[in-house]
This record gives C-alpha cells, sequence and structure tokens, in this order.
C-alpha cells in the first residue's frame, strides 16, 4: 500500500490556555486535491505551520510520505518534497523576478553551498526559472524588479516559486486572497494545471472558486476537525452549514 | 563605467610610495587595515543582516595570538600566522554558536557581551597578555626574506593582502552561497521553506568573517609592532561599524570608504583634540540621523540624478 | 568563615547596585526593545556628580544627591530620547547605534570634566561605623546598599503593578501595537520609561561611588554586568532582573577574590547555560 502523501495523527498544539490545534487526522492520498475550510481563527494556517515546521506541535506526529517528519526543519522538510505559499507575499522585493525564481531552485540543489562561482554560472539554472516564469505566463517580466510588478503578478511569481522544484506535496495558504476576477481565473487555471504528481492541500477564504479545484474538503473550528470527506458530502452535511451559518 | 573609473585609483595605489612621503604611505597602510577589517565585518552587518557589536573580538584576538607566540614562546611568523588564524577561526565558530541562538537585537548584545568578555581577561591576565602595558617590542614577518620595514615594502605587502581579500570577498558575495546569504538576510522564512538552512548559512558567514577579521588583526600587529588591550575594545568594534555604516553596508566600495573616512578623521582629530571618543560619538549621531544609508549609495545616487539631468 | 562573609555582603551589595543598574536597561529593553548602550553612562555619570557633590560639601546626605543626580541623568536621558532616539523609530538598528554614540559622548565629556584619575566618593559619615551583627563586624553602608535595592524593587514593584501608569507600561511590554490601539500614549510612555531607567542608574551611580569610586571607563565595566544580568534574567521582567543581578553579583565577588584572572569567564559561563538552555532567559517574557 503506497503511503499517505501527508498523514497526521492526533496533532495538539496550544498556547497556555489556548488550544489552536485539538487532536487534528488528517490523511491526503498522492495527487489529491485537498481543501481546507473553517471560519476565521480556526487554526488552519497554525495548521499549515506545523505542516512546514515553522511551528512545533505540543504532541502528535505528521508524516510525509511515511516518514516521521515531525522533528524536522523546515529546510528539511522542502527537501523531503514539501513546499508551501504564505498568506502575505515573501518575495525578495529588490531582486528581479528571475532572480527570486533561480534562488527558490537553487534551495535543493548542492550547489548553493559553493562561495566562488556567481549564480549566473548556472545557465541550466537561469533556463529552467525562465521555463517556470513562461509557464505563469511571466517571462516578459523577468528582469523587472519584484517591487515594479502587480500584486497578481507577484502572487503568480510565489506560485511559481513553489511549483519550480517540483514538489510532492504543495501547502497553499490563501492563494486567492486579494485577487481581481480576472487575476483569479488566472491563478486558478495555474492552480487546475498542477501536475498529479504534486499533491495539493489549500486553504482558501473563496469558496466558489477553491470548490471547483477541490477533491475533498476538511472543515476545520476551533482547532479541531469538524467534517472531512469528498467535496460535495461536506457541503451537504449539516455540520458545514452549522459553523458557517450558525444554524 | 565602474573599471574606467577604477583604473587612476589603482594606478595611486599602486604608485603611491613614488610620490608620497612615508607618512602618508604609512596612513595608506593603516587605511588598508581598516578596510579589510570593516569588510569583513560587513559580511555580517551588510550580507547577512547581522550586526555585530563585538567584531574586534577577531582582530584583537589574532594579533595576540601572533604577538604571544613571536615575542614570548619563539615562534616564527609563518607558524605563528597559521595558529592564529586557525585559533580565530575556532574562536569564531565557538562564538557564532552562542550569538547565532538570537537574531536582531539578542544577536548584538551577545555579542557585545562576548567581546567585553574578551577585552576584561586581556586586562586582567597580566602575566599572559601584559594587561594595560600591552606587548611591545614585536617584529614585522619577512616573507620570502623580504623585509617589510620600511614603510613602502609594509605598504605594498598590506595591498597585496587588501587586494587578495577584497576579490575573495567579493567573489564570496556574488556567488550562489553569496545569494543565499542575501536570501535569509532579507526572507530567512522563505529561504527556509525553499530549503536552505539559514542557522548553516549565517554561522560559516559569521565564521568567514572572523577569518578576515582574524587576518586584519595580523596586519595590525605586524604594523604597529604592539598590541594593547584597546584593540579588543568596544570603541575598536564601534569603529567599525561606523566605517560600514557610514560608507554603506550593503556594498563592498561602502566599507573601504567608511573605513577610511573613520581612520583619517581620528588622525586629523588627534592632532587637533584630545577628545576622539566623543568625536566618534557625535559622528555617529550624525550620519545615523542624517544618512541612514551611507555616503557610497548616497553618492551613487546623486550621480544618477546628474546624470538624467545632464540629458 | 569571615572571608566567606564579607564576600557573601560584597555580592549583596554588588547585586543591589546591578539591580538599580539593570532594571532601568530591562524596562528599557521590554518596552521600547532598545538596547539602551548609554546605559552604564548614565550611571557613571551619577557616580561623578555624586563624587563631586560629596566631596564638595561635607556633610551631604547621600539620598538628596542620588535623588538630585537621578532626576539630571532623567533629564539628560529625557532630551536625548526626544530629540534623536525619536527620530528613529523606523531604524531599530540606528537607535542602538545612536545610543553607543551617546555613550562615548558621555564618557569623553567625563574625562574632560574630571580628569583620568579614580576619584574616590566618601561614605556618609553617619553611615561610617561598622555594624555588629552575631560577633561579627559588616561595613554598614553595603547593608544599606542592600536595603536600597529591595526598597527600589518594592517601589518599582508597585509602580508597575499598582499604579495605571504601570499597567500602560505592562501593557505596552507585551504588546505594543495593541496598547496604541486601546489609546495608550505610546510615545510619551516610552520617554517617560526612558527618563525613569536613566535616572535610576544616574541615582544608583551616586549610590554605588563610595564602593566603586568615580573613574572613566566605569561605565564600559557596568554595562556588560546590566547586558549579562538581562540577559540572565530575560527581558522586560522586574523579577528577573533583581533575581539575576543577585546572581551577577555572587558570581562576579566570589569569581574575582577566588580567581581574579579569570572573573571575566566565570561570568560568561551562566550567559551561555542561559543563551543555550533558555534564551528568554530565567523569567523573560520577550524573546531576545
Amino acid at each position: 500500500m503506497t503511503p499517505h502523501a501527508l498523514e497526521i495523527i492526533n496533532l495538539h498544539k496550544a498556547f497556555g490556555g489556548l488550544s489552536v490545534t485539538q487532536n487534528v487526522n488528517l490523511a491526503i492520498r498522492p495527487g489529491e486535491r485537498r481543501l481546507i475550510i473553517g471560519p476565521n481563527g480556526a487554526g488552519k494556517t497554525t495548521l499549515f505551520n506545523q505542516i512546514s515546521g515553522d511551528m512545533r506541535p505540543n504532541s502528535g506526529q505528521i508524516s510525509l510520505f511515511g516518514t516521521d517528519v515531525t522533528q524536522f526543519a523546515p529546510y528539511k522538510r522542502a527537501h523531503f518534497g514539501l513546499s508551501r505559499t504564505y498568506q502575505i507575499i515573501t518575495l525578495f522585493t529588490g531582486d528581479t523576478l528571475e532572480h527570486n525564481v533561480t534562488l527558490g531552485l537553487l534551495g535543493l540543489r548542492s550547489s548553493r553551498w559553493q562561495m566562488w562561482r556567481p549564480l549566473s554560472f548556472y545557465g541550466d539554472l537561469t533556463a529552467e526559472a525562465h521555463r517556470t516564469l513562461d509557464a505563469v505566463g511571466l517571462l516578459h517580466l523577468a528582469a523587472h524588479p519584484v517591487s515594479d510588478i502587480a500584486y497578481g503578478e507577484k502572487r503568480r511569481v510565489e506560485l511559481a516559486m513553489a511549483l519550480a522544484q517540483k514538489p510532492r506535496v504543495l501547502l497553499l495558504d490563501e492563494p486567492l486572497a486579494g485577487l481581481s476576477n480576472t487575476e483569479r481565473s488566472q491563478v486558478k487555471s495555474l492552480i487546475a494545471s498542477i501536475p498529479r504528481e504534486t499533491t495539493v492541500i489549500m486553504i482558501e477564504h473563496d469558496m466558489d472558486t477553491a470548490l471547483d479545484l477541490a477533491e475533498t474538503v476538511t472543515l476545520l473550528n476551533y482547532g479541531r476537525v469538524i467534517v472531512d470527506g469528498d467535496r460535495d458530502s461536506v457541503i451537504a452535511d449539516e455540520r458545514t452549514r452549522e459553523v458557517y451559518l450558525g444554524v | 563605467m565602474k573599471w574606467i573609473a577604477a583604473t587612476p585609483l589603482v594606478a595611486l595605489l599602486l604608485l603611491l610610495p613614488f610620490f608620497a612621503g612615508d607618512f602618508y604611505v604609512n596612513l595608506a597602510s593603516q587605511i588598508l587595515i581598516a578596510a579589510i577589517f570593516a569588510l569583513s565585518l560587513n559580511l555580517l552587518v551588510g550580507y547577512g543582516g547581522m550586526t555585530s557589536l563585538g567584531h574586534a573580538s577577531y582582530l584583537g584576538v589574532g594579533a595576540y595570538i601572533s604577538a604571544l607566540l613571536t615575542s614570548r614562546y619563539g615562534f616564527g611568523h609563518g607558524p605563528a600566522a597559521i595558529i592564529s588564524i586557525t585559533g580565530t577561526i575556532a574562536m569564531a565558530a565557538f562564538f557564532g554558536v552562542i550569538a547565532l541562538r538570537a537574531t536582531g537585537l539578542g544577536f548584538l548584545m551577545i555579542t557585545l557581551a562576548l567581546s567585553q568578555v574578551l577585552w576584561g581577561l586581556a586586562y586582567r591576565m597580566s602575566n599572559v597578555t601584559n594587561g594595560d602595558n600591552g606587548i611591545a617590542g614585536l617584529t614585522r614577518p619577512m616573507p620570502f626574506g623580504i623585509s617589510l620595514d620600511s614603510a613602502a615594502s609594509f605598504y605594498r605587502f598590506a595591498l597585496l593582502v587588501a587586494a587578495v581579500a577584497f576579490l575573495m570577498m567579493a567573489i564570496f558575495v556574488s556567488s550562489s552561497f553569496g545569494s543565499s546569504l542575501k536570501g535569509v538576510r532579507d526572507q530567512p522564512r522563505r529561504m527556509a521553506a525553499l530549503g536552505f538552512n539559514p542557522w548553516m548559512i549565517r554561522w560559516i558567514t559569521f565564521i568567514y568573517a572572523g577569518f578576515w577579521g582574524g587576518v586584519s588583526g595580523l596586519l595590525y600587529v605586524y604594523y604597529n609592532k604592539y598590541i594593547h588591550p584597546t584593540s579588543l575594545s568596544i570603541t575598536s568594534s564601534a569603529e567599525a561599524l561606523l566605517g560600514v555604516i557610514a560608507g554603506g553596508s550593503g556594498t563592498l566600495g561602502g566599507p573601504v570608504v567608511g573605513a577610511a573616512l573613520v581612520l583619517l578623521l581620528k588622525n586629523y582629530a588627534s592632532a587637533y583634540l584630545e577628545r576622539w571618543n566623543m568625536l566618534l560619538g557625535l559622528v555617529f549621531l550624525f550620519i545615523v540621523l542624517m544618512m541612514p544609508t551611507g555616503i557610497v549609495p548616497g553618492l551613487a545616487r546623486l550621480m544618477t540624478r546628474l546624470r538624467r539631468g545632464l540629458r | 568563615m569571615q572571608f566567606w562573609i564579607i564576600q557573601g555582603l560584597n555580592s549583596l551589595s554588588l547585586g543591589g547596585l546591578l539591580f538599580l543598574l539593570s532594571s532601568g536597561f530591562s524596562l528599557i529593553f521590554g518596552l521600547m526593545r532598545l538596547a539602551n548602550l548609554t546605559h552604564g553612562a548614565f550611571f557613571m555619570l551619577g557616580t561623578y556628580f555624586g563624587a563631586t557633590a560629596l566631596r564638595a560639601f561635607d556633610g551631604l546626605n547621600i539620598w538628596v544627591t542620588a535623588l538630585g543626580a537621578g532626576i539630571a541623568v532623567a533629564a539628560i536621558g529625557g532630551l536625548f530620547e526626544r530629540l534623536v532616539l525619536t527620530r528613529l523609530k523606523t531604524n531599530p538598528l540606528g537607535q542602538v547605534l545612536v545610543t553607543l554614540g551617546m555613550s562615548f559622548i558621555i564618557s569623553d565629556a567625563c574625562l574632560m570634566l574630571w580628569g583620568g584619575d579614580s576619584i574616590p566618593v566618601p561614605t556618609p559619615q553617619n553611615l561610617q561605623s561598622p555594624t555588629r551583627v552575631f560577633g561579627f563586624v559588616f561595613p554598614t553602608y553595603r547593608l544599606v546598599l542592600v536595603g536600597c535595592a529591595i526598597g527600589a524593587a518594592i517601589a518599582l514593584y508597585f509602580l508597575l503593578e499598582r499604579t495605571r501608569l504601570g499597567a500602560m507600561i505592562r501593557a505596552g511590554v507585551d504588546d505594543r501595537q495593541m496598547a496604541r490601539a486601546v489609546g495608550i500614549p505610546v510615545s510619551n510612555l516610552f520617554t517617560v520609561v526612558f527618563c525613569l531607567g536613566a535616572g535610576i542608574a544616574g541615582a544608583g551611580g551616586v549610590l554605588g561611588g563610595p564602593i566603586l569610586s568615580a573613574y572613566p571607563g566605569l561605565d564600559a565595566d557596568m554595562l556588560p554586568l546590566a547586558l549579562i544580568v538581562v540577559i540572565l534574567g530575560g527581558i522586560g521582567s522586574l523579577l528577573g532582573a533583581f533575581i539575576g543581578s543577585f546572581i551577577i553579583g555572587l558570581i562576579y565577588t566570589f569569581g574575582t577574590a577566588l580567581f581574579p584572572e579569570l572573573a571575566y569567564i566565570i561570568l560568561f559561563l551562566p550567559m551561555i547555560f542561559v543563551i543555550a538552555f533558555r534564551p528568554q532567559g530565567l523569567f523573560g517574557r520577550v524573546g531576545a
């Protein structure tokens, strides 16, 4: 039996008296498109932070493709095929798009430890970066600094950087936030075109767009998993209505 | 464009001993030593985003080890230099592990505390370091049998070392490691998520900066033929930091200009004023308040504006 | 036995002085997130003021002098905060650098005004005769210093825990943005806290005079001790500063008495230990 792409067992995280993640169990199969929803403060980003390693849980286990990564530092999880985007833009604003994506590609190469050859020496990296930018339709802006481009374009660069490393598991934290309608459909088709080799887990508030992309849905509230299953049954579930409408 | 500007400067540097008197040649040697020291600090401050107030530790330790080994234990300059550099690197590795437990202000405080501890040791352990008297009567090395006692010959030696230092640091900051260092400076969480190990990148840089600090320490003790605990003091670290910030920490040229300025100011001021420290403090206040990004970027902006204006 | 008791008392009095020095530093760091490198110089300024005043006016009350010097140093600190530090709100590194610059200015000014020789400060006459307890003889002044530190600690505790000002300060330490959002005048608070911290340091300097003497370099001797106390005790914690001061006082006094050359390394060790195993210090609420 192939191991789950991401498996979370009894995850628990508390800040003093406040529990932000309570007994969360998740099992996500390779290639799945999972949407995590829940009201503000439900603990979605906190969950992501624990999956990526930015935050340590108090107890519980996180496994990637059968390997226990709970104690791994974030950079180590990246080497295990994990990639993520953030709610706020965390690009290198003073640098060009090309430099941003090239740096993103460098992270998993041993050449990142090279102390005498300039980055431009690695022609294959630059070519790969150009291909990546082309795939998100931003090749024409490659030489522009990130500070010059529009917000929607920055989101696409973020996505490009996350995808460039061909991750096995991709965490998208509100990828559609703050985008105009045109930008939203651009990013949406990008996400839809992600190959099956990458398992996609997404946090989103924009239900209409996100539900189109999701196959399975997990509903979180107060740090707990309330409903978990395929999209249609979760939408139809009473508890979902309760959480969102208070009915 | 940059190379055209650099050629007369390079010519000036190479030919200096032929048209300038000993006083100016010696001043130039001191500037070169201060420049290497400031450049090494800038690896941490400008490129690594780690502001240290304890960088004088490496200059001081490098100098003291060489001084002690050559004057008291009869070591030759070659072996003494090797041991000194090795010792400085080891100390940087050790201090780095401690200091990198924190970032930002915590890092600053820890580097300051560590360097003050060393300074205190240099003062107190008088039977080893000679305390407040310092260690005098030292000699300069004779690489390949060439004497460095004259101002001109020492200057050429310092120039060679400085050129190598500058070149190696330039290669370092534009290398892929250098790019990852700058990335960690700007977005450490993003870099970690991309697969870079921020702690390791910072620690390696810390050690490399310590290495060049030690090299400048060797040049310092060779030039002065004397070493005193003041070289380990906060003032020494602060002067280097001022040079980096005044010149502009984001570039390679900045710290060199800044270090030169601080040294010239110090020499000029000490001829007329006794209160160098007060002047240093006032200059600090002035630069931080009026020119926070430094002189070199300020000049570069001015040049761009002039060029646009001329069109 | 006498040795241990004397050194024990010396540790306590040094601890007391360190508390007067570092409580201000910890408050300033906790609220303003500023490592005030001028703090040693504020202390030294107090010592010099005290030295001049006590030597010039025979029989001048040391408490009055401490209060006066505290106010003077607080005023200097306040001017500096208003004129320089507030302009650098967006540049935390710059703030640290100007406090360093200010410390140079103050220490050189002291050198200019008082010269390079160490100036001993007379112990107040009514506290000169030694106290006899259980057959042991103690220098009274040192006992009094410990009392001072305890008194200051209690006063500061009441200020922070029982007054509105204290509540505002604590709110600011915990969450500056939130404090501003609920209407706390954070920028004025900064000035008040900076003056308070500087003032306590200045007063502490006067009180430390009879034991330390006023000499150039006193600031450079005291500042790292304040740093180590705050790193050990935890930033923003009064209790941490209190306990940390006495631990460091103990280590430094016994270290210097037993292993004079290695006193600095011995100080170093608890700091490494804390940083390695508990970076927020013993009682810290704010990470370094």
